[in-house]
């Protein structure tokens, strides 16, 4: 790298296992944090926000979700669509029901209820493996999505089946609903993005981490070292079900405004998937930069005809879109099957021994 | 200078010179289109999307605009997708437009509550939140000439007319084929209080996106074999089903399609089956009117068309072609009173409010019988509009009925009570129409 780290000796257990044990790699991540926090709000128009961060921010954290339990603990699912369905209709209904409650609490309680929901959907990953567990969940991404289609309490009876966010307030300022500004929108995703990938990042370096790779690598010696496999595969369904309610809360209440059923299809468990196998399988940062693909290149392959004043049929610029991002993927695939994540660590490997490879 | 130097002085130019680049706006005003070209929506999206254009441009080409103002337009791919919707939304948004058509009810769910905010009029035609009629609680949005809940009454009251009177509706089983969405169910709260009004049986039959796969619907149909069949179907899901009903050897004739329902697109690919398959419209089909001639004479032999000639005509094309001479004559009414200049969404929404589009002005724009008039005021931004019933011969639509009028006692109750309840949810209060001036 443009830095080394020579001459930074760890002299104490709490250095050694740091998030970040290198300085310039910590320098580098807190000023990342606070210029997200700072730059965009201040010089990034409407368009940037609404339809470019807030999705973008939105879908990291259903991929660091999904990648919690694909990633780490090694468990297929296609549901993810379902449980953040499940988190947005329960943000809905609490945050209806009772309108004086902080909005990030029901953030919270919703993630809560997507756990639970996930911990159900969850049970038959004890007896099924691999694309049989995935066919599994797909019941759930199914079931979840005809229940909330069918059953009209969850829409407080509206007759078009849509849930409408409503406006509500954080410190005072309005964070969802019409009237907010998309800063605060951003910002209410910024912060709930940046608190969780922080407890995922410790989360899967700890005991618990290890344990749900320790199940992925080869369950059965797992559970002879005396990992328990139902309480950590459980655990596994139920935390990554939890961040995926909470981007599904997100998805509604920060990013579209309202939504009806199909906002949650089966084309979004598909796209979270693809984040997270294009991003990296077991890696954090992978979440963001598979997010980052997934959300930035078609928007940027929209735009970009009209940035070099290319004025083409939209039916032919989009199909021409599907296919550069589709060659896109298969491209990254074939240069790096680990993901955008491996990718990025092997030029950080590279620019270390730069100028002189050996 | 250095280059660095030279580069800040042209951008601080640059920075300066906006505000005056601005000021020497051409006379023009913006129309962002949504449209779907693409997907499994495109049967419908695509003639509409020709549709509008095509009435633009001739406006543009026959007019040289409205009043001297020109239209200029951009297209938009949405897919029928909410999330690509808002995004097109937001791209657009930046070249102020007055005016948005989100051409899905998804979207227009979504855009509703931005209306107000960035004062653009949301102007979804028969079609979006029926609640929305009610303009007292919704300035922003116009759904005229008529909504989902008065086409399901005038279905409703065609289908009496077929069987004898409002009380032969009595023991009648009726299904709805809807698409899930907040589109096809829309519907069926008017439906459901119309079963319980009259006595008839009503089935509501579910088809989920994208429409493509309904063996486990027409089952259904098979087993319940109801007396009449209504659908709010959409794009691939219209000639599935049309084509899973001759199959099923269902009347044809019983088989009454909502206005989306009910293109070319949707029967042709099931053949000889689709004969006698009906379906509702606010308009004419076929081109014997002026306007076609015009749009031929003007846009289609200068090669500036963007249909093909044939399919000129088309129900949705004419749908489009009639939802773009809504919004040319709103903006002209806007102009009446704020002068013939770009106009701004304000205007634009006052335009649309007191829109009262008479058989002579109807006359005038080259469509007289080809719609019916229509007059918005502050309390009603549906009108109400009476429906037609159209059928397929085989070869092309007919019009097979006089205009029906929906069941305002119906509907106009429940359009001002679900538009509390909407509007609730956005924090909205309710107008006094008596000072709107």
């Amino acid at each position: 790298m443009i830095y080394r780290e020579a001459g930074q000796f760890k002299t104490s257990y709490a250095a050694d296992q740091a998030v970040f044990p290198v300085v310039q790699d910590r320098v580098v991540v807190a000023a990342a944090v606070v210029a997200a926090f700072v730059v965009p709000p201040l010089v990034a128009n409407e368009y940037w926000l609404q339809a470019v961060l807030i999705p973008f921010l939105v879908y990291a954290l259903a991929a660091l979700g999904l990648n919690l339990l694909t990633g780490y603990a090694g468990q297929l699912s296609l549901g993810t669509g379902g449980f953040m369905a499940v988190g947005a209709y329960a943000a809905f209904k609490l945050t209806t029901a009772f309108p004086s409650l902080n909005i990030v609490v029901v953030f919270v309680l919703s993630g809560l209820v997507a756990a639970g929901v996930g911990l159900l959907f969850g049970i038959p990953s004890l007896r099924i493996k691999g694309f049989y567990l995935a066919v599994a969940t797909l019941a759930a991404q199914f079931f979840l999505i005809w229940l909330f289609n069918k059953v009209a309490w969850f829409t407080n009876y509206a007759s078009s089946g849509t849930i409408t966010a409503p406006d509500r307030t954080l410190f005072g300022v309005l964070v969802t609903g019409p009237n907010s500004s998309a800063s605060a929108r951003y910002l209410t995703a910024l912060g709930l993005v940046a608190v969780f990938a922080v407890i995922a990042k410790n989360l899967v370096r700890g005991r618990v981490g290890r344990s749900w790779m320790a199940i992925r690598d080869r369950d059965i010696a797992a559970e002879i070292i005396g990992v328990r496999p139902l309480r950590t595969k459980l655990l596994a369904f139920g935390i990554s079900s939890f961040y995926c309610g909470v981007a599904g809360a997100g998805l509604v209440f920060l990013y579209l405004g309202s939504a009806e059923t199909l906002a949650f299809d089966i084309s979004i468990s598909f796209l979270v998937l693809f984040m997270v196998i294009i991003g990296g399988l077991g890696s954090i940062l992978g979440s963001f930069l598979g997010a980052a693909f997934i959300v930035l290149v078609p928007i940027v392959l929209a735009n970009a005809p009209h940035a070099i004043g290319l004025r083409l049929p939209v039916a032919l610029q989009k199909q021409i879109e599907l296919m550069v991002f589709g060659g896109l993927i298969i491209f990254f695939l074939i240069v790096e099957p680990r993901g955008l994540a491996r990718l990025w660590q092997i030029t950080k490997e590279k620019l270390r021994l730069w100028p002189f490879p050996h | 200078m250095t280059g660095r130097k030279l580069w800040l002085a042209a951008l601080a130019a640059l920075v300066l010179a906006a505000p005056t680049l601005a000021a020497a706006q051409p006379k023009e005003v913006f129309i962002p289109l949504l449209v779907y070209r693409t997907g499994p929506y495109a049967p419908s999206g695509i003639p509409i999307a020709d549709g509008f254009v095509d009435y633009f441009t001739l406006l543009n080409e026959r007019d040289g605009g409205i009043n001297g103002v020109k239209l200029v337009w951009e297209e938009c791919e949405t897919q029928y997708d909410n999330k690509q919707g808002v995004e097109c939304y937001e791209r657009l948004k930046g070249k102020s437009p007055v005016l948005v058509n989100p051409y899905s009810t998804a979207i227009t769910y979504s855009l509703i509550p931005k209306a107000p905010v960035d004062k653009i009029v949301v102007f979804s035609m028969g079609y979006g939140m029926s609640a929305a009629s009610d303009g007292r609680w919704f300035p922003w949005v116009f759904n005229f000439p008529t909504n989902y809940w008065s086409q399901a009454s005038a279905v409703i009251r065609y289908i009496s007319q077929q069987e004898g009177g409002l009380e032969k509706l009595k023991g009648k089983k009726i299904a709805h084929i809807f698409h899930n969405s907040a589109y096809g169910k829309e519907a069926n709260p008017t439906l459901e209080e119309l079963a319980k009004k009259y006595q008839f049986e009503l089935s509501l039959l579910a088809v989920d996106h994208p429409g493509q796969e309904q063996k486990a619907t027409w089952l259904q149909v098979r087993r319940l074999n109801p007396d009449w069949i209504f659908m709010s179907g959409w794009g691939v899901m219209n000639q599935v089903a049309i084509k899973e009903a001759a199959s099923v050897g269902f009347k044809m004739d019983h088989f009454i399609g909502n206005w989306w329902s009910a293109n070319d697109s949707d029967v042709v690919p099931a053949g000889e089956g689709a004969k006698g398959y009906k379906g509702a419209t606010f308009h004419a089909p076929g081109t014997s009117f002026k306007v076609h001639a015009d749009l031929m004479k003007f846009v289609y032999d200068k090669g500036k068309g963007s249909a093909k000639k044939e399919d000129v005509g088309a129900p949705l094309h004419n749908r489009g072609i009639v939802n773009a001479m809504f919004v040319a004559e709103a903006i002209r009414t806007a102009m009446t009173k704020y002068g013939n200049k770009p106009l701004t969404g304000e205007q634009v929404r006052w335009g649309f409010e007191n829109l009262n589009l008479t058989e002579q002005r109807l006359e005038q724009v080259g469509m007289k019988s080809f719609t019916h008039p229509v007059k918005v005021t502050c309390e009603d931004h549906e009108g109400n509009g009476p429906v037609l019933i159209q059928q397929w011969d085989g070869k092309k639509w007919s019009v097979v009925s006089d205009w029906i009028a929906p069941m305002r006692d119906v509907v106009r109750p429940k359009i001002e009570a679900a538009a509390v309840e909407e509007a609730k949810k956005l924090g909205y209060t309710m107008r006094d129409c008596s000072k709107e001036k």
